[in-house]
């Protein structure tokens, strides 16, 4: 190993910069959300204005942390961090606080702690580890499995404590397993079937059936008349009207808001105007980006966000404050800036020697992706309302020391590139 | 490398999917900030509250300076229904001071206009009760006061002149670009016809309100705001003393009283009588008030002096002799014999020299003069027709039969009848001047209110034009209207005002108007008797002051009067002498008049 000069050696700059740009941007936002005219813009600690500053302050903090450990540290120690936050995981689902019905929180006096939210890149680690391992091919049935299980432990215990959208994070790692060459057509039978879920949702299940039913008989008509061809058509069918009803049977399963936000977000409900609908929320969100504009009505100018219309709205609902007060120009180059970081680390990730570290870069990148995806879906209404927040946005200590942490150990294994001969 | 980049073409496709997702973000970013305005709508509408600034109406002066209406502060208490929060019903009503039922009453009614709109409380409410009320109102979260602007009137006259305001109907604010519900517009009277002045511009104030209904200040501190414009104030044609003593003169007895400013058409007085204290129609005191004005068998609210038409009787003689010289039909020598004979019908008259000449004609209001002049004047022509349709061109030049096109809304034309009515009557062609000749002495279905009476007694003062009579004067800060600038010609020459004028000087120095002559002041008159079906005839006089260069022209008017000798001549007489001497010489008559009581004919039910 050569000696390094300074610890910022080989770092990426340009996601360096882009992750301080996000984070500087998310603080401005936060603040704007929070902006009483009768207070001023006082920062307080009491506050989240200065709250998120000191979570700022220490996520960069870990951020310099992580640039001076050992570049192995993180490979050899993947699984321990696994193990340590799947036993925080299920520690806190006895132990926690129970907030807004979830029980994923340690609290400790004004702040909490969110084991999910470190759970992401503890996951991308192991399954970085265990996919990089000598002699593991994806092929096989065996590797699969194994995947799968790291995966969706985590996505299980998280789910119980009722963090459904973070849960949801976890079919990120698809993209990864993808791109270390999982079939394709499994991601096509995923896309069907989420398609047909949709359809099941929205229309009769008998109907969909039927309609299902003319698809297959169809195809046969126009296909060889085997027995073989017949069986598989058959089969086809089956499994596919299996969904469409397992489907219906697993919504019912559903807490009644969930429901009340797939309705909405599928169109099926949007008549009250109630505050305590989940219509509502969607609709607020809608008017205050929509009041925007092309340029955005000015910092701290945003009325529907600083009078509260909009819920949640520096945690999950930020990107509304950045639609108001921004406009079309500000929020589509906030997209743009967090599209140039994900594909930065896709590029970056695929530069990578070690095996570990591009596979740990796509896991970075896809969990982004999915964030952005959801978090900016729901809130222009393309996406049901699902809690997750936006990464280095979003107001929150726990959400953005995960984050921070994920990406910086990227950038360190990145830095170490040139080092690693195979 | 790795045997597993064999894969990493598979780069590009995952970070195709990428690109796609934040495209689509990007259209639809641009789908609801720019191409769908619906958001921004909604926007402004759940947090700008729209605050209507109400302007102060223009004052309105007389012509000397002196108010005539000005303005005076009330509050509307207002309430926004949802806004309100664990209200004491039991302590807000002894604060305001209204019973239980009447706030579940109102309450009701506010929660019908909107739970999240303001709506009027309770109307109007003094400075002082305002001011009572507002110590407490911080306990009533959800109510607060408006200041709004009533109209006072200092000497409750004039009421039909200045008409009255009030809340703008659902018909107008859907018609109009302007009005508002709760604006304020002029109903009638100049308050109507000189509105887009004296309304002034209504402001607005945007206020932000949060998600709680709380407000959060002016928007962008105010820099949108509109100030409220104050309406402009407006000076009047009319003499505050002058119109004040006119009606003092018609107390007690039915008619009016209209007196012009010859050389500029200007409406010195305009009264009318049965009236009613203008201060009765203010504010919500209207809704009280009108109903029972408007089932006064006297009939306060009607205006006579423009709306009422009375047959001229013998003031119209002076018309026949202008045109009778125009035509070319007599001259002043003229002279036709006191009797005239058609059919069975012979006309009388008083006895006085005779045959009369032109003059004596006028002075001594001789009927068979005018009876022969007016057929003779149409039969000139070779047909009845044409020759009534020359005298009727002739009549309407002095604004008999048409609308005068006055300031003031609500006149009436009157009425001149057409060739079309006499051939309904009579049948197409089998009517002669001697059929219509009453009309010659006035009488018959001739119609004229008392202003184109004064109208016409301003012509003759000026030989042979007028101005539109008007209200108007100056506006600040704007125009009168031009028509009331340009002069109006006659169809009769002025060389053959002289004699007339000299006439009916002879009628106030020695015929029938002596009963007005004044030391000092030559001046012109002539009385009129209009037959009143019903009972006593109406008394008539219209004169002017002095004969030579007029300041005053009048056209005096008392239902039941009798011969104009009686009440129409010495009224006038006092309002020149107090117009034009400033003092009155002769007390007894004025007491006479003030204290004299003309009442109409008992109803026989």
């Amino acid at each position: 190993m050569r000696l390094r000069k300074s610890i910022f050696q080989g770092v990426d700059w340009f996601i360096v910069l882009m992750y301080l740009a996000l984070v500087i941007l998310g603080w401005l936002n936060i603040y704007a959300a929070n902006y009483d005219d009768e207070k001023e813009g006082v920062i307080s600690f009491s506050r989240e204005n200065g709250k998120q500053l000191i979570f700022i302050g220490t996520a960069l903090f870990l951020a310099l942390v992580i640039l001076i450990l050992d570049p192995n540290f993180f490979s050899a120690f993947a699984y321990g961090i696994y193990g340590i936050v799947l036993i925080l995981l299920v520690a806190v689902y006895f132990g926690g606080t129970e907030i807004k019905g979830s029980k994923s929180w340690f609290r400790f006096g004004e702040f909490g702690f969110q084991p999910a939210e470190f759970a992401k890149f503890a996951t991308a680690l192991a399954l970085a580890k265990y996919l990089s391992g000598m002699n593991i091919r994806l092929q096989r049935l065996k590797t699969k499995i194994i995947s799968l299980i790291i995966i969706l432990v985590p996505f299980l215990v998280i789910l119980k404590q009722n963090e459904t959208g973070t849960a949801l994070v976890y079919s990120a790692f698809a993209f990864v397993l993808y791109r270390e060459g999982l079939s394709g057509n499994i991601l096509l039978i995923g896309f069907f079937i989420a398609l047909l879920a949709i359809f099941a949702l929205l229309f009769d299940e008998w109907i969909l059936v039927g309609i299902l039913g003319g698809v297959a008989l169809m195809i046969f008509l126009f296909m060889k008349k085997r027995w073989g061809n017949f069986l598989k058509i058959l089969a086809g069918f089956l499994v596919c009207s299996g969904i469409v009803f397992g489907v219906d049977f697993a919504f019912n399963k559903l807490h009644d808001y969930q429901k009340k936000r797939v309705n909405v977000w599928l169109g099926k409900e949007r008549d009250s105007k109630s505050k305590k609908d989940e219509y509502y929320n969607v609709h607020q969100s809608l008017v205050a980006i929509g009041s925007g504009g092309a340029t955005g009505k000015g910092f701290l100018q945003g009325t529907q966000t600083k009078f509260k219309y909009v819920p949640e709205q520096s945690t999950d609902f930020i990107f509304c404050t950045i639609g108001e007060e921004w406009g079309f120009l500000g929020s589509a180059t906030f997209l743009l800036i967090y599209l140039g970081l994900i594909l930065r680390i896709f590029w970056v990730a695929e530069k990578q020697r070690s095996i570990f570290s591009r596979i740990f870069g796509y896991g970075v990148a896809s969990i982004l992706f999915m964030h952005l995806t959801v978090n900016v879906g729901m809130t222009l209404g393309l996406a049901p309302v699902i809690g997750i927040p936006l990464p280095f946005i979003s107001y929150g200590g726990s959400s953005l020391w995960g984050f921070t942490i994920m990406l910086f150990i990227f950038v360190k294994l990145d830095s170490h590139r040139l080092e690693i001969f195979r | 490398m790795s045997s597993s980049n064999a894969y990493s073409d598979r780069k590009i496709v995952l970070a195709l999917i990428v690109i796609a997702v934040v495209l689509v973000f990007i259209i639809r970013l641009f789908y609801i900030q720019i191409i769908n305005d619906e958001y921004k709508v909604t926007a402004t509408n759940q947090a700008f509250r729209y605050v209507p600034v109400y302007p102060a109406r223009g004052n309105v002066f007389d012509r000397n300076g002196k108010r005539l209406v000005f303005n005076q502060s009330a509050f509307d208490l207002m309430v926004i229904p949802n806004q309100i929060k664990e209200l004491d019903t039991l302590q807000f009503c002894s604060v305001t001071g209204i019973s239980r039922e009447t706030f579940l009453k109102k309450m009701e009614k506010a929660y019908k206009e909107g739970k999240r709109r303001a709506s009027v409380f309770e109307k109007e409410l003094s400075v002082e009760s305002a001011a009572r009320i507002q110590e407490k109102l911080y306990m009533f979260p959800g109510f607060y006061f408006q200041e709004r602007t009533l109209r006072k009137y200092p000497m409750s006259i004039a009421a039909h002149i200045l008409g009255y305001v009030g809340e703008v109907s659902p018909e107008i604010v859907d018609t109009s670009r302007y009005y508002r519900m709760g604006d304020y517009i002029g109903i009638s009277g100049i308050e109507k016809s000189y509105e887009k002045y004296l309304r002034g511009i209504r402001g607005t104030k945007i206020i932000m309100v949060d998600v709680h209904n709380r407000e959060k200040g002016s928007f962008m501190d105010g820099a949108l705001d509109t100030a409220a414009v104050a309406g402009q104030d407006l000076y009047t044609t009319l003499d505050l003393d002058l119109q004040l003593y006119a009606e003092d003169l018609l107390k007690n007895k039915t008619g009016s009283i209209v007196a012009i400013e010859p050389a500029t058409g200007e409406i010195l007085v305009l009264a009318t009588s049965p009236s009613y204290d203008p201060n009765l129609l203010v504010g919500s005191l209207r809704a009280q008030n009108y109903p029972v004005l408007e089932k006064d068998s006297t009939k306060p609210l009607y205006n006579r002096a423009t709306m009422a038409s009375y047959p001229p009787g013998s003031t119209f003689k002076i018309l026949g002799a202008l045109i009778g010289q125009q035509e070319g039909v007599i001259k002043p020598e003229t002279r036709y014999p006191c009797s005239f004979t058609v059919g069975p019908k012979s006309i009388h008259c008083h006895p006085h020299p005779s045959p009369a000449d032109l003059s004596q004609s006028i002075q001594y209001s001789c009927n068979p003069y005018y009876c022969r002049l007016f057929i003779n004047t149409i039969n000139k022509f070779r047909k009845t027709e044409e020759g009534y349709l020359n005298w009727k061109s002739h009549v309407n030049s002095f604004g008999f039969g048409v609308k005068l096109g006055s300031d003031i809304p609500h006149e009436l034309r009157g009425n001149i009848p057409s060739v079309q009515y006499y051939d309904r009557y009579h049948g197409k062609g089998r009517w002669k001047a001697a059929s219509v000749y009453s009309l010659g002495i006035g009488q018959g279905e001739i119609g004229i209110t008392p202003l184109q009476m004064a109208n016409y007694s301003a012509i003759i003062a000026n030989r042979g034009y007028y101005y539109i009579p008007h209200i108007g004067k100056k506006i600040e800060g704007g125009e009168i209207d031009s028509r009331f600038k340009e002069r109006k010609y006659t169809t009769i020459d002025s060389v053959y005002f002289n004699v007339v004028v000299d006439a009916m000087y002879q009628v106030v120095e020695a015929g029938t108007g002596r009963g007005g002559k004044l030391s000092g002041i030559p001046y012109c008159g002539k009385t009129g008797t209009a037959q009143n079906p019903h009972g006593k005839d109406h008394s008539i006089y219209i004169s002017f002051a002095p004969k030579d260069n007029p300041k005053i022209a009048l056209a005096v008017y008392i239902e039941n009067g009798g011969f104009g000798a009686e009440w129409a001549v010495p009224i006038s007489s006092l309002i020149i002498e107090k117009y034009i001497a400033g003092k009155i010489t002769r007390p007894d008559m004025e007491k006479r008049m003030l204290e004299g009581v003309v009442l109409p004919p008992k109803k026989i039910k």
